[in-house]
Parts: C-alpha cells; structure tokens; sequence
C-alpha cells in the first residue's frame, strides 16, 4: 500500500533497526492522521453549517426556497430575489469575459506558446488573478459607478450607479483571469501529432483551431467555464460593494440587487434574531453544496482530460 | 474557399483574437494606474505608525490593521503550514481510495465560496468562544490557505525522481528518515513556494473576516480579542462617505497590492529553484 513500506531497512535485529522501525510506525501513523482529520474537517464543516441552518429549514421548509419577498423585521425570508440576482451577475459576467479569456487561452496556449509576448501576458494577467476581491470593489466605486451612473441618465432610467450591470462587469474581469489559465492547460493538452498532422495537410493556424484543437478540448474549455461560474456566484466582496444591496426582486439588468453571497456580507453582523442568522446560514449551505457540485463536475472532467 | 479566402480568414482572427488577449491588459493597468495615483499621496510615516482617527478628522494611520494581517497571517500559517505539509506528504506517498477521495476533497475546500468560509469560523470559533476574535479569523484564513499548501507539497514531492528514495534506502536509512532528510529537503523549494502563495492568498482575503476577526480601531495583538486587517479597513472606509477615509483606503489598497504581488513574485523566485532531475 505504501509505496515505502517494502523498502524498509533489513536491519531487524540490531537496536538500531528496531528504533527505527519504531520510528517509521509514528511517521506513518501521523500520515494517516493528518489525512484522516483532514477528511473529518470538511465533515465537520458540512455538518456546523447544516445544523446552523436546522432552525430555518424546519421553520419554512421548502417555501424558503421558493419565496419572494426577504423581510428580516416581518420575518419573512424568502430566498428567490438572491437566487435571482446571483443568476444574473454569474451569467452576464461569464457572457462578458468568455470572448476575452478564451482569446487569452488561444494566445498564450497557440499563437504564442514561449516567448516575450507569452511571459508578459502570462505575468500580467497572473496579477490580474492576484489583485484582493476588495480592491476591485473600490475600484469600481471610484471608477465604474460614475461611468455607469451616465450613462443610465442617458438611456433613461433611475441612475443609481450601482447594480447588477456594474457587479457583472467588475465580476467579468475578476474570472478572465481563471476560465483562461484552465482553458490553456486543456488546450496545452492536445497531442502535438495532431496539430502536425493539420499543418501538413496545410491548414491555416484558425483552420487547425477550429478543427482539431476546439473539438478536441471541447469538454475540458467546458469544465474551465464551469469551474469560472463556480467563482463568479461566490465571490462577495466586490459584488457587495456594487450592486446596491436592494432585497427585492431586480427589475432589469440597472436595478441594484442582491447575490446570495452578498447578502450574507450585508446582513450577517446585524442579524440579532436566531431565525434571521440561521436563515443567512441557510443560504450559505445552499452556496456550499452548489460549489461542491460545480467543482466537483469540473474536476472530474478536467482530470479525465489529464488521462487521456 | 480560395487559398487566398483562408489566409485572410486566418489572418483576420488571429488578429481579433491578439486584439481581444491584449484588451485584458486595460483593467489591470487601470487599477494599478488608480490605486498608485490616490495611494501613494496618502503614504507618509504617519501613515503607518499613528491610529485611525475618529470619523470626520484629518490624518491618521493604519497601524492597527497593519498588524492585524499580520497576526491573523501568523496564526493562518501555523495551522495551515505543518497541518498541510502532512496532508501533502500523506497524498504524495499513499494510493488508495481513500487518498483519492481527499484529493477531490482537498479541490471542493479550494472551491468552497470564501463568505462560507467565514460562516464556518463563525460557527467552528466564534459561538463557542463567545466573541469576534483573532484567532476565529486566522482559523478561517487557515481553512483558505490549507488547499493550496497541499496542493504545492503533494505536486512537488511527486517530482522528486524514486531514485534518491532507492539511494537512501539502499543505505540504511528508515522510512523516516528517507522522507525526512532526503525527499523533504529535496522539495523544499515547492514546499515554500506553496506556503508563500497561500499567504498571498489569504492576505487579501475580507469576507472570511467579516464576522470573525471583525475589525477594531484600536491596536491590539491579543488573538482572542477582535482585530482589524488591511482588507477590512479598504472595505468599511470605502464604504464611508468621508473623503478624507477614501483617501485613506487608496493608501490601505496601495500597501496591500504592494504586498500580495513581492508575495507573489517570492513564489516565482522560489519556485525556479525547483528539482531538477538532469544536472
């Protein structure tokens, strides 16, 4: 099982080679146990945030789910406006960056595999991925809201400055950065014969790509998206410092709004009665088990990827 | 289609697709264009020596959360430091179903939203203890930063090529010891690199902190009281109407940037240092 087990010294009978048998039972029993918590925490965790929200779930049940109105001093807590705008925000902004982070992917992954341009627009969008999620917030106060804000006044309608649209373009840059680095590693992945056998046949390089790499890294750019989504519905911060922290049920794409993250960050501080923080905690196990599922469907395409 | 029809074709969309890779550049040069610009004209001594102010007067510094990212880094690191490296060497040296489970385990830990994360401090440290404390939120950044350590230990161990094990081995030397004097030091270079860049991580975290670690306008080093981190500050402040506290933000955001990229650029160093299996 352990692949150093067998190789263990053949000293036996000296005290030497006993001590250091010993020695290598406490080593690998503190392997095992480091394993074995580790999986106990990620149950434990399961577990905390499942029986924090017991109080909620046997409260409304399904209507929890399905309920419209979130009014924290009627008691009335229904989650479909966070659903709602947590939809909006990861959609729109995974529309915006598709086009830009899969042209990234084919830059860096095609086009340019080494050299000057590839290290600098590897290095560069490697800080882009590391700029802090608060950063983009404030930047996006100080910079996106204004902008969004006129041209709201020119098209008409209530100029709030904050809201979905503005959420989504900060979200858009945030997850370029990460649907672009998996995308390149896929299509690193396509067999270099393959790539050959096109060009001998003398196709173009677009020729190539559309042919032989898209469809073969089709499902791995898909698990890439995925996985984008999967950070795009739970980032939080710079979402709740853009989209206006309204708890009604968002209008158009201008309306401030709230995501599920979002208002967990807004309101889990001043939550004073039991049934509101476990209704917030409520909504944190739905975004826990929804990115345990999104991950874990991405992972397993990209890792049958790395098989084949 | 004509030779000519697809040469143009294949030119035209490498063009647009050079076109749309270079857009990306623009945000990155905004930010960091704007963050300079408002942040450095708040930087002085002053800036980092002195308190925050109450709200309405001018000046103040960032002391307080200064040191609070770096008691909540120290605290995140020695959980997640030696609890990673044995996760990293259990998975690098054991192959069976139940290290395959935790690999998958170890990417939905590095998935799960960082707001639940902070729920999870909240519920693990907060309620029982009592109180908002530092310690909550290392607890919830040591959660953030443990995949990534991991990850780094486990890739790295599994490129050190079998024959420095078999050399050790063949010298007498016990399990313990191979794994200790021989494959650890060996790897140590990706071991750090994976370390560093959990900081980095980590240090620009806010929504784990939001309910544990809390915030506190005045300096404290104790882990079981309340502290305030530099991420924190940007958030409250930014979200302030005082302009002289968005002023103060821009210079919170600066030294922050500053510090997340020489953390990252560290990982590059270390990282280039790896094994190398021909010398």
């Amino acid at each position: 099982m352990e692949s150093g087990g067998e190789g263990s010294p053949p000293l036996l009978h000296s005290r030497e080679g006993m001590k250091g048998m010993k020695q290598d039972k406490v080593f690998k029993t503190i392997l095992w146990l480091g394993g074995i918590f580790f999986f106990l925490l990620l149950v434990l965790m399961f577990i905390l945030i499942f029986k924090g929200s017991l109080l909620s779930i046997n409260t409304f049940g399904w209507k929890f789910v399905t309920g419209k109105v979130w009014d924290p001093v009627s008691e009335k807590f229904g989650l479909l406006p966070f659903v709602l705008g947590t939809i909006l925000t990861s959609f729109i902004s995974l529309f915006i960056s598709l086009p830009f982070s899969l042209s990234l992917a084919l830059f860096l992954g095609v086009y340019y595999k080494e050299g000057f341009l590839n290290k600098f627009l590897g290095t560069t969008t490697d800080l882009l991925a590391g700029i802090p999620s608060v950063i983009y917030g404030f930047w996006g106060l100080y910079f996106l809201v204004p902008l969004i804000r006129k041209l709201e006044m020119k098209i008409g309608v209530p100029p709030y400055g904050v809201g979905i649209l503005t959420a989504s373009l900060v979200l858009a840059i945030m997850i370029t950065p990460f649907i672009s680095s998996i995308s390149k590693e896929v299509i690193k992945m396509v067999p270099q014969d393959l790539i050959e056998a096109g060009f001998s046949l003398g196709a173009t390089t677009w020729e190539v790509i559309k042919k032989i790499i898209l469809p073969y890294c089709c499902s791995g750019i898909f698990a890439g998206i995925l996985l984008g989504f999967g950070r795009a519905f739970g980032e939080t911060m710079a979402v709740t410092m853009l989209i206006g922290n309204s708890n009604f049920m968002p209008k158009s794409i201008f309306s401030p709004a709230n995501t599920m993250a979002s208002v967990i960050a807004n309101e889990f501080t001043e939550a004073t009665r039991d049934v509101h923080l476990s209704a917030l905690i409520q909504i944190g196990l739905w975004l826990f088990i929804l990115s345990v599922v999104v991950n874990l469907i991405g992972s397993f395409i990209v890792r049958r990827f790395e098989v084949k | 289609m004509s030779i000519k029809g697809r040469i143009l074709k294949d030119k035209l969309l490498r063009i647009l697709v050079m076109f749309l890779s270079l857009f990306t550049l623009f945000p990155l040069f905004f930010i960091l264009f704007t963050t300079m610009k408002n942040g450095i004209s708040a930087i002085n001594l002053e800036f980092f020596t002195n308190l925050p102010k109450p709200a309405g007067e001018e000046g103040g510094g960032i002391l307080n959360s200064i040191l609070g990212t770096l008691l909540l880094i120290v605290i995140a690191f020695l959980i997640a430091a030696p609890f990673g490296i044995v996760v990293g060497i259990f998975l690098a040296e054991v192959q069976n179903k139940f290290t395959k489970v935790l690999k998958i385990l170890v990417n939905v830990l590095q998935g799960v939203p960082s707001i639940v994360i902070g729920i999870i401090g909240y519920l693990l440290v907060v309620k029982p203890m009592g109180g908002f404390s530092a310690l909550s939120g290392g607890v919830a950044l040591a959660l953030m930063m443990l995949p990534v350590v991991i990850k780094n230990t486990e890739e790295t161990l599994k490129l050190v090529p079998l024959h420095l094990k078999e050399a050790s081995f063949s010298l007498g030397a016990n399990y313990t010891r191979t794994m200790l004097k021989v494959i650890l030091p060996s790897a140590i270079n990706g071991v750090i690199s994976g370390i560093v860049l959990g900081i980095s991580r980590i240090s620009g975290e806010t929504a784990p902190l939001l309910f544990t670690a809390f915030g506190n306008p005045f300096l404290n080093i104790n882990p079981l009281k309340p502290v305030d981190a530099l991420p924190l500050l940007i958030f409250n402040y930014a979200m302030s109407p005082y302009e002289d506290w968005h002023r103060i933000a821009w210079g919170a955001s600066f030294v922050l940037i500053v510090m997340v990229f020489f953390l990252n650029l560290i990982t590059k160093l270390v990282e280039g240092k790896r094994w190398k299996t021909s010398y």
